[in-house]
């Protein structure tokens, strides 16, 4: 009979990150490695590509999507999904188009015209508002995130086809006369020779960026994504993190609403369709996982970079629009396989490395009774 | 290690150099295992020593990371349970693998419905369970929904499953723990009805008499090694106790004896309905007083309750009735969070479904808990979380490489040590313990003893619940048996004995039949 001394866990395994290759390395930043290899294609195919005029109008075009993108980064870390967001685009564009065309209140039998900056405020609170509906129904009513959303897509698209019953509002550039003006400094003004739109997106990306990394919130969001059961008994308070992480969502929505509307001077009820998918798709190449607990403002970002320079590069270099709609696609699905390919790599080293610490024990075990 | 490598025709499934590797874990280190025909072999280890695994192998759950299975000299290789079903291998499983959803008849037959052309043929497998039932002495409908079940009957349900196929080598892990003296009786009796038609049987429980009385050999297994094996007849419950534990029993504890204090948590009168079936109910008016520098010992069997009270102590389920103090304060509709502020804190029962967070750090779990410790304005204050963390893990004396590696990468004592590390960080004043031990090593085990221990030097009440006898003789200043849901015992462990804990716990033998049924 073996009579071997009771093995205790002996010398932690090597550090991980002793013998990471190159390949190892690059797969783990495929992201920006994905973006690289488009701006070096699309830059060999077309030389008005990596020009600095075209650099920006790309990441003015990126951004509202960048926006997007962060807020659906932290619904999806938190184990949710967020399909009203593209709706919320369209209400929050409508409801600065009402105020700036003149808000007619008829009670007081009056048409008032509010500040830009109330306009904003209002827009970014409606915003608000739809993600705390999506928040209430997900937590307090227990509707699964995926149909809560969908309900919302719905209504808050619907809300907005009533409110302008269907119909465009043009031109919100305001009138001096009105004190109204200055609506357009969000979609085409350029403090410092940059858009506004990209100093949004910067503003946006710190500020969420702390959120999740030096907030309480930031470590209760990334363990309820994680395992909710176990936050839950830590002591997080899960319910009002899932509440919180729909309502910047869709105030990042209501962001990307008022961008737009300013940048067309003028805002229709049916902006916004489909926004939510490149968003999920944003986040997705970023390296975030669709199952909670995994995924970086850094990932989600440049996700959304690599769908915006592929789709004005793709208009760049004259492939055809439904073209882009497929090769868009198969980017997509590229970046997920990818991920599980990786996922997989890291579990198979992890158990190697743990068989090769099972064998080398047992070979210093059977050679007589240790000390 | 393998005895006499001859031919030998009796043996009819054969295991030779299995390991098996869970992420950072050894579960198994290199098992030799014979399985001989008509006979009755008993495994036996503590929670974690690698039974259950070993037995997900030969069940084709799960697939050894080296080593062979041979199934009568052949070398065999099962990707799936079905292949395994299909060379006669199959299992009954410790937790139950039942549909609720479904009929007893169902379950019986999922995955290998009787047919009848293209459809499944339901009356012929009604008829087939029905009589299956009955040779199980449990004349259950076999249209009831399994989720109506008490828990015994589930596992005669899933006994039933294994009798229905035709099956060479029956694996039965654990298939008693839910079951009444009576139904123990019953399938004992199939179990010689089997060997004698040339089954094979592998037997797994804790209940070590059991094992004594229906095993023909038995096969100690620790820390995943293969440290003994002998027939039946010529060993007693100490050896086997000895050869499980490895050493000395009571060098695994640290000793005991505190001078209990003030009382600190009180729970009284508390009732909880089962989460899984809100029409029982779990526990049953249970009340329990944990005294400060005291450590309390909740045993118990499978079923009991001790989970949904330490779940419903701790703010996980709701309570239907009854109170839980701390220290005079009422916490009995408090949230978690005000719980875990106020000093009560839980280590739950399943470290991997309810502890850990597999996509963080090991030091982002430890720190979950305590995060608001850390708090200053609107930001965590990283550098003492660190630091915080660090003396926490020196203290619970987590093996590995530092708090910035994935927590997948530990083994199962130093995760449990993770999880009881960040109970600790909150700085509980009640810590309480579901099944701390379970899963994991000797070593770590030892560890967490020390741990519950010091606790309650330091004048924290600690409560623990598990099903192992000798772990509650040896590690609690005071131990209370629940049984059904409501406290059947309570005992001094200086002056208690081993059977006299078991006969309290087992109330189905004592109690009349008609309580059965709530």
């Amino acid at each position: 009979m073996a009579t071997a001394t009771t093995p205790r866990t002996t010398s932690a395994p090597a550090t991980t990150s002793t013998q990471r290759g190159v390949g190892e390395f690059l797969l783990d930043q495929r992201a920006f490695v994905a973006l690289i290899v488009l701006i070096i294609i699309f830059s060999l195919m077309s030389d008005a590509f990596l020009t600095p005029t075209n650099l920006v109008t790309m990441t003015k075009h990126v951004a509202y999507n960048a926006i997007l993108a962060m807020g659906m980064l932290l619904v999806i870390v938190s184990g949710g999904i967020d399909l009203s967001i593209g709706s919320t685009v369209g209400l929050s564009g409508i409801v600065a188009g009402v105020m700036l065309q003149g808000w007619e209140l008829s009670i007081f039998d009056t048409t008032a015209y509010p500040a830009v900056w109330v306009v904003v405020l209002v827009a970014l609170t409606v915003g608000g508002i739809v993600g705390l509906i999506n928040g209430v129904l997900i937590t307090r009513f227990n509707v699964a995130p995926f149909i809560a959303t969908l309900g919302t897509l719905y209504v808050a698209r619907g809300a907005a086809l009533l409110i302008s019953n269907g119909s465009t509002f043009p031109r919100l550039q305001g009138d001096p006369a009105l004190g109204n003006t200055g609506f357009s400094f969000l979609g085409t003004g350029r403090p410092l020779g940059v858009p506004t739109a990209i100093w949004i997106m910067i503003l946006f990306a710190i500020v969420i960026a702390v959120l999740v990394t030096r907030t309480p919130f930031g470590r209760w969001l990334y363990a309820t994504g994680g395992n909710e059961r176990a936050a839950q008994l830590g002591g997080v308070p899960v319910r009002s993190v899932k509440t919180r992480v729909y309502v910047i969502s869709g105030i990042c929505a209501g962001m990307a609403g008022l961008i737009i509307a300013s940048e067309l001077t003028s805002a229709a009820p049916q902006t916004g369709q489909t926004f939510e998918l490149n968003a999920i798709a944003a986040v997705v190449i970023g390296g975030a996982s669709l199952s909670g607990g995994r995924g970086t403002v850094k990932g989600a970002l440049i996700g959304a970079f690599v769908i915006g320079f592929l789709s004005d590069g793709l208009v760049l270099v004259g492939v055809s629009s439904f073209w882009q709609t497929v090769i868009k696609g198969l980017v997509i699905v590229l970046a997920v396989m990818l991920d599980q390919g990786q996922e997989r790599l890291k579990k198979a080293r992890a158990a190697a490395l743990a068989a090769q610490n099972v064998r080398r024990d047992l070979a210093t075990q059977t050679p007589g009774p240790s000390r | 290690m393998s005895a006499a490598p001859a031919v030998d025709t009796d043996v009819v499934m054969r295991a030779t150099g299995i390991t098996k590797v869970y992420g950072g874990t050894h579960a198994l280190r290199g098992v030799d295992f014979d399985v001989r025909r008509g006979h009755v072999t008993a495994l036996i280890g503590e929670n974690g020593a690698g039974k259950s695994t070993l037995m997900k192998i030969f069940a084709g759950v799960e697939t050894p990371t080296t080593g062979t299975i041979e199934l009568d000299g052949q070398p065999v290789t099962f990707r799936s349970p079905t292949e395994a079903v299909d060379h006669g291998v199959a299992i009954i499983h410790q937790e139950l693998n039942l549909c609720p959803n479904l009929s007893i008849a169902d379950n019986i037959f999922i995955g290998r419905e009787r047919k009848r052309g293209a459809f499944v043929d339901f009356s012929a497998q009604r008829e087939a369970a029905a009589s299956l039932l009955a040779h199980l002495e449990e004349p259950i409908d076999p249209t009831t929904l399994v989720g109506n079940l008490r828990l015994g009957q589930q596992q005669v349900v899933e006994i039933a499953r294994a009798l229905s196929e035709d099956t060479r080598v029956l694996i039965m892990d654990e298939p008693t723990s839910a079951l009444s003296a009576t139904e123990v009786r019953v399938l004992f009796r199939v179990i010689r009805e089997l060997t004698a038609r040339g089954v094979s049987i592998i037997y797994i429980s804790h209940h070590l008499d059991e094992c004594l009385e229906i095993a023909d050999r038995a096969v100690i297994l620790r820390d995943g090694n293969v440290v003994a094996e002998a027939p039946m007849s010529e060993v007693d419950l100490g050896w086997i106790v000895t050869q499980m534990v490895g050493r000395e029993e009571s060098a695994l504890y640290a000793p005991m004896a505190h001078d209990p204090g003030k009382p600190l948590l009180e729970i009284s009168d508390l009732i909880v309905a089962d989460p899984d079936n809100p029409e029982r109910l779990a526990v049953k008016s249970v009340s329990v007083t944990v005294h400060a520098g005291e450590v309390v010992g909740l045993y118990g069997l499978m079923g009991a309750g001790r989970t949904e009270l330490l779940e419903a102590v701790a703010g996980r389920n709701p309570v239907h009735g009854g109170r839980v103090v701390l220290d005079g304060r009422d916490l009995t509709h408090a949230s978690i969070p005000e719980r875990i502020g106020a000093g009560l804190v839980l280590v739950p029962e399943d470290r991997q479904r309810d502890g850990l967070v597999p996509s963080l750090s090991v030091g982002r779990n430890m720190g979950l808990a305590a995060v608001r410790r850390f708090v200053s304005g609107a930001f965590v204050k990283r550098r003492e979380e660190r630091k915080a963390v660090d003396e926490t893990s020196d203290q619970v004396r987590v093996k590995g490489s530092g708090q910035d590696a994935p927590i997948g990468s530990l083994s199962g004592g130093n995760q449990q040590k993770v999880v009881v590390g960040r109970a600790l960080l909150t700085r509980p004043r009640v810590l309480v313990l579901d099944e701390p031990t379970r899963g994991i090593d000797v070593g770590a085990k030892a560890d967490i003893f020390a741990l519950m221990a010091a606790e309650a030097r330091t004048g924290a009440g600690v409560l623990f619940a598990t099903s192992e006898v000798s772990e509650v003789l040896h590690a609690s200043d005071r131990i209370i048996v629940l049984a059904r849901g409501q406290v059947a015992a309570e005992f001094d462990p200086r002056r208690t004995s081993r059977e006299q804990l078991m006969a309290a716990s087992d109330v189905s033998s004592a109690a009349p039949t008609s309580d059965e049924d709530d």
